[in-house]
């Protein structure tokens, strides 16, 4: 027995086994739905109030997510730009100091690991943010390095605030100098007394930025945004997971680990992916000095390409969820849809789907297999797709400096 | 290859692997250029003097028979080639009884009947099973993806040879033993305790193994496979005639050789090898190098973690490569005397492993980096049969002490003369007085080895000769065929199949590769 009560005491809170965030006050108010989620090993708003108006804040008004759960490291040392640029596929020497890139890396033979994003954060200073945990690879990567890596996911509180009056709602909220933030470009300013760092990014496809701070700042920053709602002007509205995927499909960003297998977590054969095959072949300098699986793209360069992450529109109103895709109605197996949301912006199917290539080219025709439920019977219908080479979304304004305010 | 009227071949490294690769390829056309960081040639394989008028093998002592094949290839003998005298295996008796084990014989006085002629039936055995695996060690290891002609052909001799070579009752038998240690083999076939302690010794010596540990019968092997071609021999005027003899042989096939030529780096130009560059700072173009240091020096030092991949680094950082073995070179006014020894007998090898348990006990240490309390000892007297390397009347002892791990739990700074003296005290005990006519020493713990050979680990083998890291995965998976990662950067040493001993297979093999390559097989 009393064994057992000790145990109690040592063993964690059964009640925390998911972390709070340093807005966790704020968000368990916003969070009506109770519709929790875990987000690496955060207690996660999948849906506060409703998915609707949640997204159309991300689309048309302003919108806020907690983003401290994304895994960061800060990067440091004589060695920091060497040891980036060996990891990532793309050149990282051509980051200047409060700019940031878009990267993906990959393990030896080529197949990638993640996808993330570089802040250089001031000169020799960097932040590498990616979806899943890396600290491993990382440390691996730094041998005969003179680099520190730190991780920093718990240590930074970090907001995403996106949608077209993002821009309006910030200034009102007193953060000055944005007017002269170009897509991804970094600020540094203060905000109440606290030190914040503004970047122009995001995973919208539209006009965002992300706020960056110590955690004890947290809820005064997320105070300061939602304060702006007082004035009456605009609607500054809390968003969940599930709003942010919607939104990411529509603007062409995959998930590792949803949308391909990374090679870390690939058990078979086959089973992982170059940058090649989900798309990111524009990501990759090979004019740099090595980097890890240089020599295997390098060769996979000069073959002809034998699969692809694609956005691929499905035509019809009936969800293709985990849909098989053929190349004719009852014709050859030729992909799978791995991702997919009903855009009510675009009133479309849209999905990312892994689709074989033959000879380098795509099919000729590609078809869903939709399954779906009426008056609970379970029913068959086919849909003919069609590749998009552009995002599904991507409004100008996301580039426009300065941003147009409402 | 490319360019081979300009840009010359370069090794780095001459010890005896270098010198062999770099004849075989200088006889098929090749310039090449031979940089050896140390004064002489032969690296782990060369004399030394370790005090005034005393000279010594420096690392590598007895001979287990230079390759045959490499022998021929490089006319050897025409250039001299002394392997010295032969000589057999005593395992020394506690109380003066001492066994001598030859190639085929054992023999002594209380020795049973059934462990006599169990001895001969073994020996011919296991040489039978080391003969079988001839095609795999004098070729490139196989690949198990992706196999060229080369492979198939070495397998399909190897699965002949392993089949037909030996018979059905011995493949089966092979296959067997192949994978559990020696100390149960042994169990099975002998009682005499000191027989099963001294070929138990042979198993292990050189690696972080004790008679118990798995895969134990295959390193004997690894050390058997000499004795298929001739008898173990003390080289005349030490290791390193052997190395001067091959030094020769490169010279006449038109080699170039610099000694006291570090390299600090190789160079490399997008993912392809175009020079080295000394610690002088001179740099010296190349069409192709060929590293004859081991593994973690090559990739990790010399040409730099940001050339290669990540998972490669790791896995050439994390493969083991810490020696265990310790030499020590002892000058003696005149000859010791071993209770129940023969002059004559006292030339041969001896060896200090009463049995099988006390190899266990000495191993056992070593997994908590500790030395051994009573460490297993190879110890040969070589100015027996060539006064010319001590002065007149005096002698110089060999030995090599088993176990003192590289990385000693209390570093060796205070420890290298206890180690010293506790072999010196060991050997007392089968030879009193001994300790009286030391007039001089030399000890050189593993770290010593790194320090002045330029071997990381100052490991034996250059790296563990374990399954995972031996054959195809030898030093690592993706460095195993002898081209590495980098286009025209090879390796030709011991850190390479099929691993260390003084045999010149490493570097045979490795230009055998080479040519191949060019050729565009
Ligand atoms: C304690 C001990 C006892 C042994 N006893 C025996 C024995 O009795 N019999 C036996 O057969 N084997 C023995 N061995 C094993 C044997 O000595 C080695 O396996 C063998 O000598 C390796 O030969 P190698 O040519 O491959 O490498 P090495 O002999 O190590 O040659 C490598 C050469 O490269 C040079 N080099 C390295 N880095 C550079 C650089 N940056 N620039 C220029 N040059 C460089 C080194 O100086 C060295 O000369 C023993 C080993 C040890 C450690």
């Amino acid at each position: 027995m009393q064994s057992v009560e000790q145990e109690k005491t040592t063993l964690h809170d059964p009640d925390e086994v998911l972390k709070h965030s340093p807005f966790h006050e704020q968000v368990e108010k916003h969070c009506r739905l109770r519709n929790w989620m875990s987000w690496n090993g955060y207690l996660t708003a999948r849906v506060y109030d409703t998915l609707a108006s949640e997204y159309f804040a991300i689309r048309s008004s302003c919108s806020v997510m907690d983003l401290t759960p994304m895994e960061k490291y800060r990067i440091t040392g004589p060695d920091a730009l060497k040891f980036l640029n060996r990891l990532v596929v793309r050149d990282v020497s051509k980051l200047k100091p409060l700019r940031v890139t878009y990267v993906a890396w990959c393990n030896d033979e080529g197949k990638v690991l993640d996808d993330g994003t570089i802040f250089h954060l001031e000169e020799g200073e960097y932040r590498l943010c990616s979806q899943h945990h890396q600290l491993d690879w990382l440390l691996m990567s730094s041998l005969g390095m003179d680099v520190t890596i730190v991780e920093e996911t718990h240590d930074v509180a970090a907001l995403a605030v996106q949608g077209p009056t993002s821009y309006s709602v910030l200034c009102a909220a007193g953060i000055n100098g944005l007017d002269k933030l170009k897509l991804f470009g970094i600020l540094h300013t203060e905000l109440n007394g606290f030190k914040v760092m503004v970047s122009r990014t995001g995973y919208t496809g539209d006009l965002g930025y992300e706020l960056w701070t110590e955690p004890v700042n947290g809820l005064d920053l997320w105070d300061v945004i939602f304060s702006v709602k007082d004035s009456g002007l605009y609607d500054v509205r809390a968003i969940g997971l599930a709003a942010l995927e919607m939104v990411r499909i529509e603007a062409g960003f995959i998930m590792p680990g949803d949308d391909f297998n990374t090679a870390e977590t690939a058990i078979r054969a086959g089973h992982d992916r170059s940058p090649f095959e989900i798309g990111l072949g524009w990501v990759i300098n090979f004019d740099k000095p090595h980097f890890t699986g240089k020599k295997a793209l390098q060769e996979e360069k000069g073959r002809s390409i034998k699969r692809r992450l694609v956005k691929l529109l499905v035509e019809g109103n009936k969800p293709p969820v985990d849909s098989f895709l053929y190349d004719k109605k009852k014709g050859q197996r030729v992909g799978t849809i791995k991702s997919q949301i009903w855009s009510p912006i675009l009133k479309a199917n849209l999905t990312l789907a892994d689709i074989e290539y033959h000879k380098g080219k795509p099919p000729a025709e590609i078809w869903a297999e939709i399954y779906y439920q009426k008056e609970l019977e379970w029913q068959v219908t086919w849909a003919r797709c069609r590749i998009s080479k552009d995002p599904f979304w991507s409004h100008p304004r996301r580039s426009v400096t300065p941003p147009e305010r409402f | 290859m490319t360019n081979s009227i300009s840009k010359p071949i370069i090794i780095v490294g001459g010890g005896h692997n270098g010198l062999v690769s770099a004849t075989y390829l200088a006889k098929a056309g090749h310039k090449v250029k031979v940089l050896e960081a140390r004064e002489v040639v032969g690296g782990a394989a060369s004399t030394t003097s370790f005090a005034e008028g005393y000279r010594v093998s420096g690392v590598a002592h007895i001979l287990y028979t230079l390759n045959p094949k490499i022998c021929r290839d490089l006319q050897l003998e025409s250039m001299g080639l002394d392997p010295g005298t032969s000589i057999d295996t005593i395992a020394l008796g506690q109380d003066g009884n001492h066994l001598t084990l030859g190639r085929n014989a054992v023999n002594g006085v209380d020795l049973s009947q059934k462990d006599i002629s169990a001895y001969t039936d073994f020996k011919k055995e296991f040489r039978s099973y080391a003969k079988a695996l001839t095609p795999l060690i004098m070729n490139k290891p196989p690949r198990l993806k992706d196999m060229d002609r080369r492979d198939l052909s070495t397998l399909a001799q190897l699965g002949w040879k392993l089949r037909f070579g030996l018979g059905a009752n011995s493949m089966r038998e092979f296959l067997r033993v192949g994978g559990i240690n020696i100390y149960d083999v042994l169990n099975e076939v002998f009682d005499d305790p000191r027989l099963k302690g001294a070929i138990a010794a042979d198993a292990v010596l050189g690696h972080h193994m004790g008679p118990r540990t798995p895969t134990t019968v295959l390193t004997y092997l690894y050390r058997l496979w000499g004795e298929i071609h001739g008898a173990q021999s003390l080289p005349t005027g030490g290791m390193g005639e052997i190395s001067e003899t091959l030094a020769k042989a490169a010279i006449k096939a038109g080699v170039t050789i610099e000694t006291g030529a570090k390299v600090k780096r190789i160079v490399v130009d997008e993912g392809k090898v175009s020079a080295v560059e000394l610690e002088t700072g001179e740099l010296i173009e190349a069409s192709i190098v060929i590293s004859n240091a081991d593994a973690k020096t090559t990739f990790l030092d010399l040409v730099g973690a940001e050339e290669l991949d990540a998972m490669f680094c790791h896995r050439i950082d994390t493969s083991r490569s810490k020696g265990n073995t310790a030499k020590l070179h002892l000058a003696l006014n005149s000859l010791p005397k071993f209770a129940g020894l023969s002059g004559s007998q006292l030339a041969q090898r001896l060896i200090i492993a009463p049995n099988m348990r006390y190899v266990e006990h000495a191993f056992n240490h070593a997994k908590y980096g500790e030395y051994s309390e009573q460490p297993v000892l190879e110890i040969v007297i070589p100015t027996i049969d060539d006064p010319e390397l001590a002065p007149e009347g005096h002698h110089v002892m060999s030995i090599s002490a088993s176990f003192a791990p590289y990385s000693l739990k209390q570093g060796w700074e205070n420890h290298r003369d206890r180690f010293a003296n506790k072999i010196v005290d060991l050997i007392e005990g089968y030879a009193s007085g001994f300790s009286d006519i030391i007039v001089a020493r030399e000890l050189l713990t593993p770290p010593d080895i790194e320090a002045q050979y330029n071997i990381s680990g100052g490991h034996w083998h250059h790296g563990e000769l374990t399954i995972d890291q031996s054959f195809m995965m030898r030093p690592v998976h993706g460095a195993a065929q002898y081209d590495t990662p980098i286009s025209g950067l090879f390796l030709c040493g011991a850190t390479a199949h099929p691993g260390g001993g003084v045999t010149g297979i490493p570097g045979h093999n490795s230009a055998k590769r080479i040519l191949a390559m060019g050729a565009g097989k």
